[in-house]
């Protein structure tokens, strides 16, 4: 796969590191000449000199040809209007932006950039659905498919712990697809036994967190 | 008409006077507190006293646009000295608050050229430099 990475600031150039390790061909876009320089050091010919917002540096980095377009630099107007003409002009049908203030992200999705990432915005979103006395992480949040996967920890004494998968209350709408015990992972069938102790990921409908935590904690555990 | 400007350097600054002068309603945003003195320059009185209006804030942040007035504008002029800052805000001037006539300044030939093919309004002010450089210093010389 051929891939542009645009800014070569931290995220960028490990970005485009492991991108190499992975045997792709990577091109990476660095606007300042002091950095360019530092990491042309190790990188030498995936790294270009250039303000990538303008044609002909895209071009040059064969942006008519790539599979791929990560626009990461620090600067927001400058992702969005990377990915607007990677996708528009240059009909690149994959893109990543990176959100550098989340208040921007409404502006990504109103010029179409998906997906948007917005580091800020995961952990806020892990500070806000991690409820610790449950012990629950949100892993993946799917908005425009409406999906969420979360990873709870089976507490002892909990309703579902030594009981089938099948025997789980769970609401409409929710399903168990793995369970991790003793640092393997599986993917469980209607018999398979919950353990205290497992780690369960579940795949739900946005919404039903509180429906489900109960389930795998104590009963009055976190009630507070 | 209500005409909304973003950026109020030299070039945003004289539209915005001249617009005022004409008998609108003019509103201003800029980041810069200073750049209010721009506005001031070459009036008797000072810029609200004039009429207008002038608010501190980034082109980026919808409340600052809300607070210049974006709803109501009906014409919308992109003029700070970022293109990048320039394309995008004319896009949600657009797009999102369906601004019926807006301009943006570009520098950039080549994405002035390519956004004006999108439907936006571009100025560039290197391309016209450009060809009355071509003008002045290349054209045949008149015996």
């Amino acid at each position: 796969m051929y891939v542009i990475v645009a800014g070569a600031g931290k995220v960028g150039w490990n970005l485009a590191r492991e991108l190499l390790a992975k045997d792709h061909e990577v091109t990476l876009i660095e606007s300042n000449r002091r950095r360019y320089l530092v990491v042309e050091q190790e990188l030498e010919h995936a790294v270009q000199y250039g303000d990538a917002t303008e044609l002909w540096v895209l071009e040059r980095a064969g942006i008519q040809r790539a599979d791929l377009v990560i626009a990461v630099t620090g600067d927001d107007e400058d992702n969005m209007l990377i990915c607007q003409v990677a996708r528009e002009k240059y009909l690149c049908q994959r893109i990543v932006a990176r959100v550098n203030n989340p208040r921007n992200l409404q502006h990504f999705k109103l010029l179409g950039i998906r997906p948007a990432v917005s580091a800020t915005d995961l952990i806020l979103r892990l500070i806000e659905h991690e409820v610790p006395q449950y012990g629950l992480v949100q892993l993946l949040a799917l908005e425009g498919e409406r999906l969420e996967i979360i990873e709870l920890e089976v507490v002892e004494g909990a309703p579902a712990a030594g009981r089938r998968v099948d025997e789980v209350e769970l609401p409409e709408g929710a399903l168990i697809i793995s369970v991790l015990r003793g640092g393997a992972g599986f993917v469980p069938k209607s018999d398979t036994v919950i353990e205290a102790g497992d780690e369960v990921l579940l795949i739900l409908d946005p919404g039903l967190e509180s429906a489900i935590t109960p389930q795998f904690t104590r009963a009055g555990a976190g009630a507070a | 008409m209500f005409i909304l400007i973003v950026g109020a350097g030299r070039v945003g600054s004289a539209v915005a006077k001249k617009a005022l002068e004409q008998g609108n309603e003019v509103s201003v945003l800029d980041e810069d507190p200073l750049s209010h003195e721009q506005l001031d320059k070459d009036l008797v009185d000072s810029w609200e006293d004039a009429g207008g209006r002038f608010t501190v804030g980034t082109a980026l942040e919808v409340d600052a646009l809300l607070e210049a007035g974006i709803e109501e504008a009906d014409v919308f002029i992109a003029s700070t000295n970022g293109d990048n800052t320039n394309l995008v805000v004319a896009q949600i001037a657009q797009r999102r608050f369906n601004v019926a006539r807006v301009v943006v300044r570009v520098l950039d030939p080549a994405r002035a050229a390519w956004y004006a093919e999108q439907g936006l309004d571009t100025i560039c002010p290197t391309q016209h430099a450009i060809e009355m450089f071509e003008r002045a210093a290349l054209s045949p010389a008149e015996a």
